[in-house]
């Protein structure tokens, strides 16, 4: 029996506790995190690639269009926001909001001559986009740092009116910081699949003919969904350029749109909160086994392969299966 | 004045002629049957006419409007809606869910990051009326992609309806139903012609349904009209008789 026949009323019930209990696990991570052997930094990271990956599951789990190519909007929003802590201004919260206009309207422009593409060729067109910027990052050493990344920026304190928040010393008071972008992103992301709009992006993924045939404008809707997700994942890469202070161009690379639709399919792209999960189970795999052993990537490759094989809508997608039983 | 005039359309792909020089037109509140055997073009007819792809040569009018190259979804919002041989749906919503995504389009919604209590409740009456009409009220929680066949065809009915269209393109509605399920399907569309003073056009391969229905009936054969009248004379007619009923029977 699937989810979505059991009756709803039982289903909004449980709603919001287990909302509630998603949000008192993010707020108090920095507490219980250091007794599981992590650290805060490790938490930031996981948020900043959450938002990443929920981002790109807008498009691929809610739209039903897969990007291969977000690596580079991503990318775009580091360099953006860290060229502008470099260069242009010396506000933590302008350089993001820069950065991630900055991967918006790179989107909107790359979007509309992708946006007429289906399947493969919409996933092969976004390679290849992406791998443009890639190059350019890593080639145009004198703007970007080229191989060596960008460099010589670093998060600035925060002013809020009478208080400064000094976000670069301390860890947990970044880590907040980076909670309330993601809280605010994710939150407008919410806000959008449960409206007339978001419903008109189910319908293109459930079956795209149908949503023509009912006086929908596809193309228009597709191209409004990428360029939602670039401006989303864009923030994301913002944030990962305050976390490290430093931007890579391999963040750009392909295989980084690889890692972001792993981490979105092993969490459950039809859910909502899925690709958190499979986001922080990548980052804090990533984290432990790669102090064993070079090959990390191997044992993410594995467990991505048992996670497809046994759970196909994810593992978010098998535990509320398995908890509406 | 006709709702719909179909002026000397021709369909090709490559060297195949799949609709050759056919004209019709279709009044307001005439419910039309479109025949033929396998092969004869029908629903390459009917994707001419919802503007699945354009005519090689032709044009069609919709309301006084020429619509050749008008895309389809602009021909929704005229007015014109569709259902399909096989059944086109959103497999992983619910009943409700399909057609009240269909009602907000029609509702100029599409692009609304929200609505407005009254408009919600307006949404919701709809969608309602909707499902009583088709006999799916009592399904309206379930995933369409669950119910049977049948239910299927009357849910994609259902979002077609909930576009409030004037003219309504049914593509063989009884196609895989048993007699029941086909004895539904037929007093549905009966009930939304005689009730809701709809223009319908609809393929079908039953003959019985065909008769019960039509009011006029459109036969095509290898991509040409062979014949057009009431079904009295379409079934007195030699043609018809040669090339499609004779076969049937």
């Amino acid at each position: 029996m699937s989810v979505a026949s059991l009756p709803a009323a039982r289903r909004v019930a449980r709603r919001p506790l287990a909302l509630a209990l998603v949000w008192l696990v993010l707020l108090a991570a920095p507490y219980w995190m250091p007794f599981l052997g992590g650290y805060t930094a490790l938490g930031t990271r996981v948020l900043v690639l959450g938002l990443a990956a929920m981002s790109l599951n807008f498009l691929l789990g809610f739209t039903g269009v897969l990007s291969f190519g977000h690596a580079a909007y991503f990318g775009l929003g580091a360099y953006g926001a860290g060229l502008a802590l470099k260069f242009l201004t010396a506000s933590t919260p302008l350089a993001l909001i820069l950065g991630t206009l900055v991967g918006g309207i790179a989107g909107a422009l790359l979007g509309a001559l992708i946006v007429r593409r289906r399947g493969v060729y919409f996933a092969m067109v976004t390679i290849a986009f992406g791998q443009v910027f890639y190059y350019i990052a890593f080639r145009w050493s004198s703007v970007t740092g080229g191989d060596d990344g960008l460099r010589g920026f670093s998060r600035q304190p925060l002013h809020l009116g009478a208080v400064t928040v000094d976000i670069l010393g301390n860890a947990e008071a970044f880590y907040y910081f980076v909670l309330v972008c993601f809280a605010i992103a994710v939150a407008l992301m919410a806000f959008l699949l449960r409206s007339p709009f978001g419903r008109t992006l189910l319908a293109i993924r459930e079956n795209e003919r149908r949503a023509r045939f009912l006086g929908i404008p596809v193309e228009l809707h597709i191209w409004l969904a990428f360029v939602i997700s670039c401006v989303f994942i864009s923030l994301a890469g913002g944030l990962d350029a305050l976390l490290n202070n430093f931007a890579n161009p391999h963040e750009l690379h392909y295989s980084q749109s690889g890692d972001l639709v792993i981490m979105a399919v092993m969490g459950g792209m039809r859910s909502f909160w899925g690709p958190l999960l499979g986001a922080a189970l990548f980052v804090v795999l990533q984290d432990y086994v790669s102090s064993l052993t070079t090959n990390w990537m191997s044992f993410i490759g594995l467990l991505f392969v048992v996670v497809v094989l046994l759970f196909p809508r994810g593992l978010l997608g098998f535990l509320q299966r398995g908890s509406d039983k | 004045m006709s709702l719909l005039e179909v002026r000397q359309v021709s369909k090709s792909f490559g060297s195949l002629a799949a609709v050759r020089d056919v004209s019709i037109a279709v009044e307001k509140g005439e419910l039309r049957a479109v025949i033929g055997p396998n092969g004869a073009g029908k629903t390459t007819f009917f994707n001419l006419i919802s503007g699945f792809f354009p005519p090689t040569a032709g044009s069609i009018v919709f309301d006084g409007v020429d619509i050749t190259s008008t895309p389809v979804h602009r021909r929704v919002l005229l007015g014109m809606a569709r259902t399909f041989q096989i059944t086109e749906i959103f497999p992983e919503l619910s009943v409700a869910e399909n057609v009240r995504i269909s009602a907000e389009v029609a509702a100029g919604y599409r692009l609304r990051p929200w609505l407005g209590r009254a408009e919600a409740a307006a949404l919701r009456a709809r969608v309602d009326e909707v499902l009583g009409l088709t006999g799916l009220a009592a399904k309206a929680d379930r995933l369409v992609g669950e119910l049977a066949h049948g239910d299927q065809r009357a849910a994609e009915i259902a979002m077609a309806l909930a576009l409030k269209p004037r003219l309504l393109l049914l593509d063989e509605p009884t196609a895989g139903m048993g007699d029941q399920e086909t004895y539904e399907i037929t007093q549905l569309v009966r009930r939304l012609h005689r009730n809701g003073n709809l223009t319908i056009v609809l393929i079908e391969h039953d003959m019985r349904v065909v008769f019960h229905l039509a009011d006029r009936i459109t036969v095509l054969d290898q991509g040409r009209l062979l014949a057009e009248g009431n079904p009295r004379e379409i079934a007195a007619n030699k043609a018809v008789q040669a090339a499609y009923l004779g076969k049937v029977a």
